[in-house]
């Protein structure tokens, strides 16, 4: 009886074995589409999204967000915690365990040195890391065991999974960029254009800002993924073309981020050959209203500068009767459909930060001129409001984009109906979002009454998010236009509630200090004028399955569970 | 009457009853044969004069949102679909956010128009001028032809960017927001396209001046100016009026592109380059979107070409005989 | 003419030199930032990091002496290299690109065949319809057959090819389905079934930009046979008993070929340039696609490397065409 179970179960395993081996790279070839093409697959040398999400499906971090914003082990056995003793209780340190038996794509093994190394090379001071944001406050990576590795930060860090957590800080390997330190970073263009790692496929061959041919890595950590034996990454062209190759013609498998019309999508979703996907993160595309005076009678050192209040926009009723002539339904049915929702919000996700403000979802412009009228600002003859001789009239800019550009003109018409007279301006989008200090056009500048654009927080935690809008973090002439709080906004109890949250850990107190806060930026000051929480559209093709869109990490994170459906 | 008289009147000499004609009346009644010269003429003067009077005539305003109107089709949709949501209101329908199409048309005509023939009559004064003073003085011809190259290796791209930066704030300052960008596009665009113009009129300078009627005028004395202008200029006229004709497209089209890239006029400003540059997405729609402001520029395109075409023809004296 | 020539060929390094100080210029004027495609969350002192690790905080003239000895000296010594195998190159430092960090010339190598096949076969392919367009135009001028040409042409040349690529997209790719829409970089012709694939991926963009160079050609052609068929020697060479098609094909169209040959010449610089819109369009990963990546992301190094290399073409071609003007018209004398 013994020995027949035994045989039984030999028997059964070696009929498993090439089972679960036949699994992986069964489903042939695999095609991915991005509109932007990556230019590096080094995420610690380039912050651009492109290059983020491509290096994911080589390189990995020791944890990942999953499309709750919860968070999952990758590399790392579980993800370290005060309660399970990886996080130690001052909160000064954090100690990563590596799974076991991992290996790189070269058959080596994956050892905590490889962690330590990954901290050198982005904390150089010499090589221009784009992640070091993320390796803020780290005193020392140490090196316990083989698989164990401890990171010390020079202060309590409530939020102590910054470095090795999300696709911006994945691990490289040690032996691969021990000459890429520091200045020589950018001279190691085969490292950097074929790094090896330890996810689901190996680069094969690169051509920069055009296409990336991949295989299955044959030493991933699961005998039975991925599915896919290759994958062709190609880049380049407009959002319409990539969704017009996955949702009409099917020549591709996956295209990423469809920022297109509502109905340009619909239409091509009748292509029938793929499905639209959509998710939210934190993204919240916003109107910022300018507290200083952008005249350009004003010499250079005084426009846009805490020097010189706004003529209008520093009443408060000015800023919330633009707010409440906004339709914010309509602006997400004309611009985002399904991939966009309404919000009152700086900070809509994840839902525990999120704040119960819902007053400027309905319209409503007669309230708008009654207040307005009330605050004395009297209609003139042409229909624009002035007072003391200050007319309403705005210069309102944001980047060249079909959709923002609907925006501008829907807001234009709301505002004329509250007397505010409106010149839209829109730049092109290298200009605006650079941070050239020559250029009157970039959005740190902000040379103009209202600007509009989106932004978001990395990973989960707002706290870097909202301590932007500190006094004095401002862009002006002495910090080369460099800083955050563009709408330059000062006070000081705000100033007092950033500092409360660097120091607090308990979770329910700081989702409480987060909500707090949105709201004296939107509700209560209206500087932040939030529009829209966009969300992310994604296509993929009726023969691919395993895709769960994910927003607060790279959306290739699971791209080692991808098959084909037949 | 008399035998006599009859044949003395038979051996006169018919005396020129109408008085000797111009130069330019020759022209004229030259260019009244060619049929499309005619028609291109008067299709332009008529769409000239249409996106001029135009707003007087159909009134709507071309900004104002009709959200609940949108996307309204032609009228002329509904005769071969019963179901197509068009009104009167909207003979051209309207766009995504109920703008009507036909003001649209109107206004974004006027800009076009402007920007496309001031942009091309710039470029072709600096090329044609380059272009004879390189062809027909041998020692300004390697620095101007060096000047052409540098220019047509200049990335427009970049040029627009400082054009911008350095000269919006004064041409807002004073001349509004409209007419300043406008000044800022027709300049950057004329200066960056005459040097095909330059090039190729100082080729046909080479060869001509060499001609034995160009060595004829020089050897009894003629000034340089005058051969240029009555011996030269008259016979490079066909490249340039081909250069025209592209050049106004050119024009047109690259005044599209820059809006497209964010360095040309306000948003709320349209023109035909960009109704037909943003309607592009949706053409499988509503292709009536991109065929109305195409259509508008190929037929104004055309209608100069033809114009053209006749012009050479009644300017050249060799035709004009026959 | 060879002595002409032979100046032409000295002067044009100087003049090259200061095309090269004023691109450079003029990029360093131009407003924008390399980190302008970093995202929002990147806080500015990581930019500024980022910036320096570029070696954007060196003066401007260090900056432009560099750049000139990367291409002019140690660029050469990497081509001598991989042609001979030698190693005089070895350890120095090439022109890196802001955006991929790599050497852009291997990014041009990488590049420049998909362009010359699809932007220099559209060239080809326009100028051989346009030829005999422009002939028979003039020499039938307003017959149903050049008022149709005419009008196509200009149709053709009237509609920009953001509007043409996605409206043949639409129609051969989604519609019909006998096109790619995607043109596949990673293709290779081994044989003639990848052969036919590779035609197939590229009909389209070649249709696009071949209207374009057609509409044009076809314009300064005809408009050049029209200017010489009414010319004395015409009625001479008929009137001594020349047949018609020598008359047309060998004396007037010899004559005629001069704003055409310039047209052309001006054009070639033009495909190495690529065809921007239309590479963009459908996605051939050519030069074209390479400078407006470089452009959007303020790649300084890529951009003033592409427009310098486009510029010495420019250069080359019209000092060509000189040459061929003097070839195709004896009376033209430089000297």
């Amino acid at each position: 009886m013994k020995i027949q179970s035994l045989l039984l179960g030999a028997v059964a395993a070696t009929a498993l074995a090439p089972a679960a081996f036949a699994e992986r790279g069964s489903d042939g070839h695999v095609n991915i589409i991005y509109w932007q093409a990556p230019s590096i697959l080094n995420p610690f040398l380039s912050g651009g999204t492109k290059d983020i999400e491509s290096a994911s499906l080589v390189i990995e971090p020791l944890g990942r967000y999953d499309p709750n914003g919860a968070l999952v082990p990758f590399l790392a056995e579980e993800i370290p915690t005060v309660a399970n003793g990886g996080v130690s209780e001052d909160l000064t340190s954090i100690t990563w365990k590596l799974k076991s038996g991992l290996k790189w794509s070269d058959g080596s093994a994956v050892t905590s040195a490889d962690v330590k190394f990954t901290a050198e090379y982005c904390m150089h001071p010499e090589g221009g890391c784009a992640q070091l944001a993320k390796f803020d406050g780290v005193e020392s990576v140490e090196v316990v065991d083989d698989l164990t590795v401890k990171v010390m930060f020079n202060e309590p860090k409530p939020n102590p999974y910054g470095p090795f957590m999300g696709g911006q800080s994945p691990i490289i390997q040690a032996a691969q960029f021990a000459d890429c330190l520091g200045a020589k970073a950018p001279e190691c263009t085969d490292a950097n254009f074929a790094p090896i790692g330890t996810g689901p496929f190996v680069v094969d061959e690169f051509k920069p800002n055009d296409v990336i041919s991949m295989s299955a890595n044959p030493n991933y950590r699961d005998p039975a993924k991925p599915a896919f034996a290759t994958l062709t990454f190609k880049g380049g062209g407009d959002a319409t073309a990539a969704g017009r190759a996955v949702l009409e013609t099917g020549e591709f498998d996956y295209a990423w981020n469809l920022q297109l019309a509502p109905d340009v999508l619909a239409k091509m979703a009748e292509g029938g050959k793929g499905t639209p996907i959509a998710a939210f993160g934190s993204l919240v595309e916003r109107l910022e209203m300018n507290m200083t005076d952008p005249s350009p009678d004003l010499d250079a050192d005084t426009r846009s500068t805490v020097k010189a209040p706004h003529p209008f926009l520093s009443d408060i009723n000015v800023r919330k009767a633009l707010s409440m002539a906004i339709d914010r339904n309509l602006l997400v049915e004309v611009g985002y459909g399904q991939a966009g929702r309404p919000t009152c919000n700086l900070v809509p996700g994840p839902a525990v930060y999120a704040s119960d403000n819902t007053d400027c979802l309905t319209q409503d412009i007669a309230g708008a001129n009654k207040m307005l009228d009330d605050a004395g600002w009297a209609m003139g003859s042409d229909g624009v409001r002035a007072k003391d001789g200050v007319r309403l009239s705005i210069l309102y800019q944001t980047s060249t984009n079909a959709v923002r550009q609907d925006f501008q003109a829907l807001i234009k018409q709301w505002w004329s109906e509250i007397g505010v007279e409106t010149e839209l301006r829109n730049l092109n989008a290298s200009v605006f979002f650079g941070g050239d200090p020559g250029s009157p056009d970039t959005y740190q500048k902000f040379y103009a009454d209202v600007e509009m654009y989106a932004n978001n927080f990395d990973g989960t935690d707002p706290q870097a998010y909202l301590s932007m809008y500190r006094c004095g973090n401002e862009p002006k002439p002495e910090s080369q236009w460099q800083g955050e709080n563009i709408n330059r906004f000062c006070d000081p109890a705000y100033d007092k509630l950033i500092d409360e949250l660097g120091r607090t850990s308990d979770l329910e107190t700081r989702y409480k200090l987060a909500k707090q806060m949105n709201e004296m930026l939107t509700k209560e000051s209206y500087t932040i004028i939030p529009l829209v929480d966009r969300g992310r559209v994604s296509a993929h093709s009726n023969t691919l399955g395993g895709v769960v869109l994910n927003t607060w990490d790279s959306e290739l994170w699971n791209a080692s569970d991808w098959h084909r459906v037949k | 009457m008399t035998e006599q008289d009859q044949k003395i009147e038979a051996l006169q000499d018919a005396v020129p009853t109408d008085p000797p004609h111009s130069q330019w009346k020759d022209v004229w009644d030259q260019f009244r044969k060619h049929k499309g010269a005619l028609m291109g003429g008067s299709f332009l003067l008529l769409i000239t004069l249409a996106v001029l009077i135009g707003e007087y005539v159909w009134t709507i305003d071309p900004q104002k949102l009709d959200i609940r109107n949108k996307d309204v089709r032609p009228i002329y949709t509904a005769i071969w679909n019963g179901d197509a949501k068009v009104q009167w209101a909207h003979p051209l329908g309207t766009d995504n956010l109920g703008r009507d199409a036909l003001a649209n048309l109107i206004v974004g005509g006027r800009t076009s128009m402007a920007v496309g023939w001031v942009a091309m009559i710039l470029a072709l004064s600096i090329g044609t001028t380059i272009g004879v003073l390189a062809g027909y003085f041998r020692r300004l011809d390697g620095p101007l032809m060096r000047f052409t190259d540098l220019v047509l290796s200049l990335p427009i791209l970049p040029l627009l960017l400082v054009a911008v930066t350095l000269f919006r704030e004064q041409l807002r300052a004073t001349f509004g927001p409209e007419t300043g960008m406008f000044i800022l596009i027709v300049g950057v665009v004329g200066v960056t396209s005459w040097m095909q113009t330059a090039r190729i009129v100082r080729s046909e300078i080479l060869a001509l001046k060499e001609r034995e009627f160009i060595v004829a005028a020089r050897s009894i004395g003629t000034t340089p100016g005058a051969i240029i202008r009555r011996h030269l200029l008259p016979n490079v006229i066909s490249p340039i009026m081909v250069s025209a004709t592209l050049g106004l497209a050119i024009a047109i089209i690259t005044e599209s592109a820059l809006s497209f890239l964010g360095v040309g006029f306000p948003p709320d400003f349209p023109t035909w380059g960009k109704m037909l540059a943003d309607a592009v997405p949706r053409m499988d729609q509503f292709p009536e979107r991109v065929m109305l402001p195409g259509l508008a520029i190929s037929l104004t395109v055309l209608s100069v070409n033809y114009l053209g075409d006749g012009l050479r023809d009644a300017l050249d004296p060799r035709i004009r005989g026959r | 003419m060879l002595t002409f020539t032979i100046r032409r060929l000295i002067l044009a390094v100087p003049t090259l030199l200061f095309i090269s100080l004023v691109i450079f210029l003029l990029l360093e004027l131009a407003p924008g930032d390399p980190m302008a495609q970093v995202p929002l969350t990147v806080p500015p002192e990581v930019k500024e990091k980022m910036r320096e690790a570029l070696g954007l905080g060196e003066p401007l003239h260090v900056r432009y002496w560099k750049w000139v000895v990367q291409f002019f000296w140690i660029e050469p010594q990497v081509m001598f290299d991989n042609m001979f195998g030698t190693t005089f190159a070895e350890g120095k430092q090439r022109i890196l690109s802001w955006q991929t960090r790599s050497p852009v010339m291997d990014m041009v190598a990488q590049r420049l065949p998909q362009t010359l096949w699809v932007v220099g076969m559209s060239y080809i392919v326009g100028i051989l319809i346009a030829l005999p367009i422009g002939i028979y135009s003039a020499y039938r001028q307003y017959s149903v057959f050049d008022q149709s040409g005419t009008f196509i042409t200009m149709i053709g040349f009237s509609i920009p090819p953001f509007f043409t690529g996605p409206l043949l997209i639409m129609v051969f790719a989604v519609q019909l389905g006998w096109f790619p829409s995607v043109y596949d970089t990673t293709h290779v012709v081994n044989d003639w079934d990848s052969f036919v694939v590779q035609l197939r991926q590229m009909i389209m963009p070649v249709m696009v930009l071949a209207l374009q160079t057609t509409a044009q050609i076809s314009r300064f052609m005809r408009a050049s046979m029209l200017d010489n068929l009414n010319q004395d020697y015409v009625r001479t060479a008929r009137a001594k008993g020349l047949p018609e098609n020598i008359v047309v094909l060998v004396h007037v169209l010899r004559n005629s070929m001069i704003p055409v040959v310039t047209a052309i010449a001006l054009g070639i610089p033009g495909i190495f340039g690529g065809a921007i819109i239309t590479e963009v369009v459908f996605k051939v990963n050519g030069i074209g696609d390479q400078l407006l990546n470089a452009l959007f992301a303020n790649d300084l190094p890529s951009v003033q490397t592409l427009t310098f290399m486009i510029a010495v073409l420019i250069v080359v071609f019209n000092l060509i065409a000189d040459v061929l003007y003097g070839v195709l018209d004896p009376r033209i004398r430089y000297d």
